[in-house]
């Protein structure tokens, strides 16, 4: 029979361990892809196209790819995610039709991208007939991120104080007035935080781009282009042992990209969080 | 003034409505695809059917659902004690200053792309499992690891959601009893969060079956029915992921039948941790 404060110790070891077990996989992920990678790291890299079907070259093409479409699924999303959540938080009370939307987005947010994937292929390729494209990936990948922008929009609408909006109204200002010129810009640094988690996200998704976007290794100069993003890119070259060394180095630029996007949305919402208190 | 105002209100409403449609729309058109295959070769010989032969016309695709499940079943063996050990200790153990690094940390592993983590899967964990079991290393293990890792930042932010939601008063109540801070977390914290816990663990479950790109590069795809650890395996989503580029006619259908049966399990799956997380809160 071991006392309780021996127990205490060694639950609290234990404990420890394993939060630096998780600590040490992140790091590990992080420190192999960079010694690996970091070394075909160079500007001729970034800013040339991939040649022999990625054997060499750079990545510059599926850069140009993955900014494209993740700025245009941003474009089509936000504007749907942010008047969502208005209406949730401002035009209802918590009455059947919100939970039902609610309920929708959250359904939303569980389903997985392959299904998303399926979805856009019969969609957007097939019954709209506009095939392999970044509109059709765009437009895809928007309905993937609409839960995440809903989300973090409605808690930052949410977050602005009741007084505000009550000393607009005071003022003789309408709904909309107080909506537009007083509750949205106190919620601006939340739903940017929304909207770049949705970077993130379509920056790393692989299988919704790969079954709506195609894989066409051109620069893309119009949204009706089919395009590879660099996930796309990473993972063809991976898989079909193309250049370990080339994937490596994608790899390293988009594990750096997606990081910095989370780091971002790390500060915004810590200054956030600090200045409402 | 109070038209434009109606206006808008109409406007906003048809936005929210149509943001709704998105989740009608997907299910519309997965179910459409895939519906008339299953009702041609009948649902039940669809699930149970051992031989998926898709230029033959013979569909059954109960190996990968097996496949599937165990991948699953693994990812949580491996995540679970780690998600747990974490959201404990970040809740009721760490210093602040510890909590502000590992769990930003933890949350981080969940902006890695999953093809990373496929890539990291065939160039560090496969050659280990293949050196120290003697097998080709592409296997349910691998996958079971991987994904492990994968859902970790799942598991345990909604774990120490749910501790730290515990009131105050119980740990206190349990202290002034003379009980240990561990004693207090394994006899009262725990016990109070435990649908929490559960979850958690369900929608980890959800998430790992849903994954397809890293568990295409290390699960092996072969079509057989797993029976041990190291065996290749081929799971719904990456039967789908594989196929897809060439498939037509029946075979195309029968792929938007395999989304159907991933559909309806993680629908499954999330509405039961939907379910037990209401009944948590109806129950305070």
């Amino acid at each position: 029979m071991i006392s309780p404060q021996r127990e205490q110790f060694w639950a609290e070891m234990v404990l420890k361990l394993a939060a630096f077990f998780s600590l040490f996989i992140l790091g590990f992920i992080l420190f192999y892809i960079t010694w690996k990678g970091v070394s075909s790291i160079s500007l001729s890299f970034l800013l040339e196209n991939p040649s022999d079907m990625g054997r060499s070259g750079g990545i510059f093409a599926p850069i140009v790819s993955t900014f494209m479409l993740a700025f245009l699924s941003i474009l089509i999303s936000t504007p749907m995610g942010v008047g969502t959540s208005i209406f949730l938080t401002e035009y209802t009370n918590e009455s059947r039709i919100t939970r039902i939307i609610r309920f929708g987005a959250d359904c939303l947010s569980g389903i997985p991208s392959i299904i998303f994937g399926l979805f856009g292929f019969v969609l957007f390729v097939i019954k709209l007939n506009l095939g392999w494209c970044i509109l059709s990936g765009a437009l895809t990948m928007s309905f993937m991120i609409l839960p995440t922008i809903i989300r973090t929009s409605e808690e930052a609408i949410k977050s602005v104080p009741f007084d505000l909006r009550e000393a607009s109204y005071s003022l003789g200002a309408s709904k909309w007035q107080t909506i537009t010129k007083v509750v949205l810009p106190e919620a601006i640094p939340g739903i940017v935080t929304g909207v770049i988690l949705g970077i993130g996200r379509c920056i790393g998704e692989t299988a919704v781009v790969i079954f709506t976007a195609g894989a066409a290794l051109n620069t893309p100069t119009s949204i009706f282009d089919s395009a590879r993003t660099m996930a796309v890119h990473f993972y063809i070259i991976a898989r079909e042992g193309i250049s370990t060394q080339k994937a490596y180095a994608t790899a390293f630029v988009l594990v750096v990209l997606v990081l910095s996007i989370n780091f971002c949305t790390y500060f915004l919402m810590h200054k956030y969080i600090s200045k409402k208190k | 003034m109070k038209k434009l105002e109606n206006t808008i209100k109409f406007f906003l409403m048809m936005i929210a409505l149509s943001s709704l449609s998105a989740l009608f729309l997907i299910t519309f058109f997965i179910f459409m695809e895939g519906l008339p295959i299953l009702f041609k070769q009948g649902v039940f010989a669809f699930i149970t059917g051992l031989k998926w032969a898709p230029t033959k016309g013979s569909f059954g695709i109960f190996p990968m659902i097996v496949g599937s499940f165990q991948v699953m079943f693994g990812a949580i063996v491996f995540s679970v004690p780690l998600a747990l050990l974490c959201a404990i200790y970040l809740a009721e153990f760490s210093s602040p200053l510890a909590r502000n690094i590992i769990k930003p940390s933890i949350e981080l592993l969940a902006g890695i792309p999953s093809v990373v983590y496929g890539f990291i899967g065939i160039q560090v964990i496969v050659p280990i499992i293949r050196i120290a079991f003697d097998c080709s290393g592409f296997s349910v293990l691998g996958c079971s690891i991987v994904l492990g890792i994968m859902v970790l930042p799942t598991i345990t932010s909604i774990s120490f959601d749910s501790i730290m939601a515990v009131p105050v008063t119980y740990r206190q109540g349990s202290i002034a009893l003379g009980a240990t801070k561990w004693q207090t977390v394994k006899m009262v914290v725990l016990p109070a969060a435990r649908t929490g816990i559960i979850a958690a663990i369900i929608l980890g479950m959800g998430r790992a079956i849903g994954e397809t790109m890293a568990v295409i590069m290390i699960a092996g795809n072969s079509l057989i029915i797993p029976v041990s650890p190291l065996d290749p395996v081929r799971t719904l989503t990456s039967n789908i992921a594989l196929e897809m580029g060439y498939a037509s006619g029946e075979h195309r259908q029968a792929l938007f039948a395999t989304g159907v049966i991933l559909f309806v399990i993680i629908m499954g799956l999330n509405s039961l941790a939907n379910y037990v997380a209401s009944a948590m809160s109806r129950s305070k």
